[in-house]
C-alpha cells in the first residue's frame, strides 16, 4: 500500500495546514498586506489588461471616428475626458491605447529577454573566446541609449506598430543577456552540469534544459522590468511621429500633433493621455519590483 | 593609476570600433540605398542623374571597405561629409547646436544631484516613516513619467500661472540666447527643459543615494562612531554619506550619457534647436548622413563619459586599481 491510499485517514484540519488550502482570496489578500504597493501596481497591470480585453464594451464610441462637430469638447457625460482636436472621444482612446502599449511593451520585452537569456546562458556555457568576444558586442549595443538605438532602428526600417516592437526588442537582448550571463556563470560550475555533460547530452540540451531553467528568476524579473520601459520607450517615438503611426490609438500619438498647442485652451488633450503613461508605467514598475523581492530576496532594496 | 588607466583606454577601442561598424552596418541594411530613398522615397519620379550624383557625392559608388574608412577617419579630423538635407556640412550642423543641448545636459544634471543627494539622504534618515514613503513615491513617479508630457505639463503651468499673474501668457523663448550674451534670460529660457529632463535623473539618483546610504549605515564604524558619542550630523556628513556617494557618481555618470537620449524629446517638446531636435529631423527627412554621424557622437560620448566615471571611481576606490 503507498502512502498516497492513507493521507484521507489524517484529520482535516493537519490536512488543510498541510495544503494551505485557504482560499486564493485569502491568499492574495495577505500577500497585499505584506506588500502594499506591489499589490497596487498589480492592480493597475490588471486594469489595463481588463481595459485592452474588453475596450469594445467599456466604450461605445469607435477610436478612429473623426467627427468635426464634436471638436475639443469639454470633459462631460457624453465624452468623459473631453474630445480632441479631430472630435475623436478621448476616453475611447485611452481604453484603445491600452491595447497598443501592451501589445508592444509585452511582445518587446518578452522576446527581447528570451533570446537575451539563450545567448547569455549560452555565452556563459560555452566561455573563452566566445564569451570574450559576445560580451565585446553587448557592450557595443549597451554603448548608445535605447531610445537612440529605437530611433536609429525605425529610421531604416519606417514606423509602426511591428517595426515599434522590433526596434524596442533590439535594445533589450543586450541588457537581459548581460544579466542572465552573470547567473548562468555561477550555475555552471555547479557539477550537475558537468555530469550532463558526462552523460553526453548535446550542447543545446545541456543548455535549454539544464541551464535555462535555473536563470528564470533573473529572466522573469528582467520581463517585469522592461514593460515598463518599453511603454515609456514606444510612448516617446510616437511622440516623436516615429513610432506607431496615425490613425492608430496610442497613447504617446494622443500627445503629438497639436496637443501643445492646445494645452492652454483645451488641457484636457495633453493631461490625460500623459497620465495614462505614468500610471502604466508606475503600474509596472511597482508590480516588476514586488516581483524581483519575491524571486531575488538578495537583490530586496532595504 | 597610470596603468589602469591605459587599460581602460585600451578597452575603449573595441567598444567604438564595433559601435561604427553596427552604425555603418545598420545604414547600409536600407532596401535600395539611401539616396533613392531619400529622393524617391515618396514614390515621385527623380531624374536617374540626380540619384547618381548624390551617391558619387556621398561616396556610395566607393567599395564599402572605402566608405566605412572615410566614416571613421571623418571622426579625427572633425570632418564628416554634408548632410543629405540642407546640404551643409555635417561638423557645422553640430558645432552650432552643441552649446545649447549640452548646456540642457549640465543644468539638468545640477538639477538631478541637487534634488537627490539631499532627499536621499533624508529618506535614508527617516527609513520607513511617512517622510520615506513620500520621497520613495516621489522617486518612483520620476521613472515612470515620460520627461515630454512633463515638459508639456510644465509649458501648460507657466502659461497658466503668468496668465494669472501677469495678464498675459509667457512662453520661454525659443531663440537660443547664449549664456555670454544674457545669463539671467538664458537660465529663464533652459531651466524648464533641465528640469523636465532632470526629474528622471534625480529620481535614479534618490534611489541610489538612499540604498548606499541605508547600507553603509549599518557598517561596524559607523557603530563605533555612534558609540564614542558622536552627533548623528557629523556621522552622516562625515563618515557616511563620504562612503556611499561611489555608486552615486557612477549612477549620474550613466545617466549623464543617457541624457542624450531624454534631450530627444524635450527639445522637441521645447522648440528648441539642438542635437536632440537635430536628430529627430535628420531621422525624419532621411538625412543617413546625418543620423549615422549623430548616432555615433552619442556612442562616443557615452563611451567618453564611462571612461570618466570609471576613473573617477577607481581614484575613490584604490580596490579597483588593483584588482
Amino acid at each position: 500500500m503507498s502512502a498516497a491510499t492513507e493521507t484521507p485517514n489524517i484529520q482535516d484540519a493537519d490536512l488543510d495546514t498541510l495544503l494551505d488550502r485557504r482560499s486564493t482570496w485569502e491568499k492574495s489578500k495577505n500577500l497585499a498586506r505584506k506588500n502594499p504597493l506591489g499589490a497596487f501596481g498589480f492592480g493597475i497591470v490588471v486594469l489595463m489588461a481588463f481595459m485592452a480585453l474588453f475596450a469594445d464594451v467599456i466604450t461605445t464610441y469607435d477610436p478612429e471616428d473623426i467627427s468635426f462637430g464634436d471638436m475639443l469638447v469639454t470633459p462631460g457625460w457624453d465624452f468623459l475626458l473631453g474630445t480632441d482636436q479631430l472630435g475623436r472621444d478621448i476616453f475611447t482612446r485611452i481604453v484603445y491605447g491600452a491595447r497598443t502599449a501592451l501589445l508592444v511593451g509585452i511582445t518587446a520585452s518578452v522576446v527581447g529577454a528570451f533570446i537575451g537569456l539563450v545567448l547569455g546562458v549560452a555565452s556563459a556555457y560555452f566561455g573563452g573566446t566566445f564569451d570574450l568576444l559576445f560580451q565585446r558586442v553587448m557592450d557595443v549595443f549597451m554603448a548608445f541609449p535605447l531610445i537612440i538605438l529605437a530611433l536609429a532602428i525605425v529610421s531604416i526600417f519606417g514606423g509602426g506598430v511591428d517595426k515599434v516592437i522590433l526596434a524596442i526588442t533590439i535594445p533589450f537582448i543586450p541588457r537581459c543577456a548581460r544579466v542572465v550571463r552573470s547567473n548562468a556563470l555561477a550555475i555552471r560550475e555547479i557539477p550537475y552540469v558537468d555530469a550532463a555533460r558526462a552523460m553526453g547530452f548535446s550542447h543545446s540540451r545541456i543548455i535549454l534544459r539544464h541551464m535555462v531553467p535555473n536563470v528564470m528568476a533573473p529572466f522573469l524579473i528582467m520581463i517585469t522590468a522592461f514593460v515598463g520601459q518599453a511603454i515609456l520607450t514606444e510612448a516617446s517615438l510616437s511622440y516623436l511621429g516615429m513610432g506607431v503611426q496615425e490613425p492608430t490609438p496610442a497613447w504617446g500619438l494622443m500627445l503629438q500633433g497639436g496637443a501643445e498647442e492646445y494645452a492652454e485652451s483645451a488641457p484636457w488633450v495633453p493631461i490625460f493621455p500623459g497620465l495614462a503613461i505614468t500610471l502604466a508605467v508606475f503600474g509596472f514598475n511597482l508590480f516588476g519590483d514586488s516581483v524581483r523581492d519575491t524571486l531575488d530576496p538578495r537583490l530586496r532594496s532595504q | 593609476m597610470y596603468k589602469y588607466t591605459i587599460k581602460r583606454i585600451l578597452l575603449m577601442i573595441p567598444t567604438l570600433a564595433g559601435a561604427a561598424i553596427l552604425i555603418f552596418g545598420l545604414m547600409r541594411l536600407i532596401p535600395g540605398d539611401i539616396c533613392e530613398l531619400r529622393m524617391a522615397g515618396e514614390g515621385a519620379w527623380v531624374d536617374p542623374q540626380a540619384i547618381e550624383d548624390c551617391r558619387n557625392n556621398l561616396g556610395l559608388n566607393d567599395p564599402f571597405i572605402v566608405q566605412f574608412w572615410d566614416f571613421v577617419w571623418g571622426y579625427v579630423v572633425f570632418d564628416l561629409g554634408p548632410s543629405m538635407w540642407t546640404g551643409k556640412p555635417i561638423t557645422t550642423e553640430i558645432a552650432l547646436r552643441f552649446q545649447l543641448s549640452m548646456e540642457i545636459a549640465i543644468l539638468a544634471t545640477i538639477t538631478g544631484v541637487v534634488i537627490a543627494i539631499p532627499l536621499g539622504t533624508i529618506s535614508a534618515i527617516k527609513q520607513n516613516t511617512w517622510i520615506d514613503y513620500v520621497v520613495r513615491s516621489f522617486s518612483i513617479a520620476g521613472i515612470a513619467m515620460p520627461s515630454f508630457w512633463l515638459g508639456i505639463i510644465i509649458i501648460l503651468g507657466l502659461l497658466i500661472s503668468t496668465q494669472h499673474m501677469f495678464g498675459e501668457p509667457w512662453m520661454p523663448p525659443i531663440e537660443y540666447i547664449p549664456i555670454w550674451v544674457d545669463p539671467g534670460q538664458n537660465l529663464l529660457q533652459l531651466i524648464w527643459p533641465a528640469i523636465a529632463t532632470g526629474y528622471r535623473y534625480s529620481a535614479v539618483a534618490t534611489r541610489m543615494t538612499r540604498s548606499a546610504l541605508l547600507e553603509v549605515l549599518r557598517e561596524d564604524y559607523i557603530r563605533t562612531a555612534r558609540a564614542k558619542g558622536l552627533i548623528e550630523k557629523l556621522i552622516i556628513n562625515r563618515h557616511a554619506l563620504k562612503n556611499s556617494m561611489l555608486p552615486v557618481v557612477t549612477i549620474v555618470g550613466i545617466e549623464f550619457a543617457f541624457l542624450m537620449g531624454g534631450l530627444v524629446v524635450t527639445e522637441q517638446v521645447f522648440n528648441l534647436n539642438g542635437l536632440g531636435k537635430l536628430f529627430v529631423e535628420s531621422v525624419l527627412n532621411h538625412d543617413f548622413s546625418l543620423t549615422q554621424a549623430l548616432v555615433m557622437l552619442v556612442a562616443l560620448i557615452f563611451v567618453v563619459t564611462n571612461f570618466i566615471v570609471d576613473l573617477i571611481y577607481a581614484m575613490l576606490d584604490p580596490r579597483i586599481r588593483y584588482s
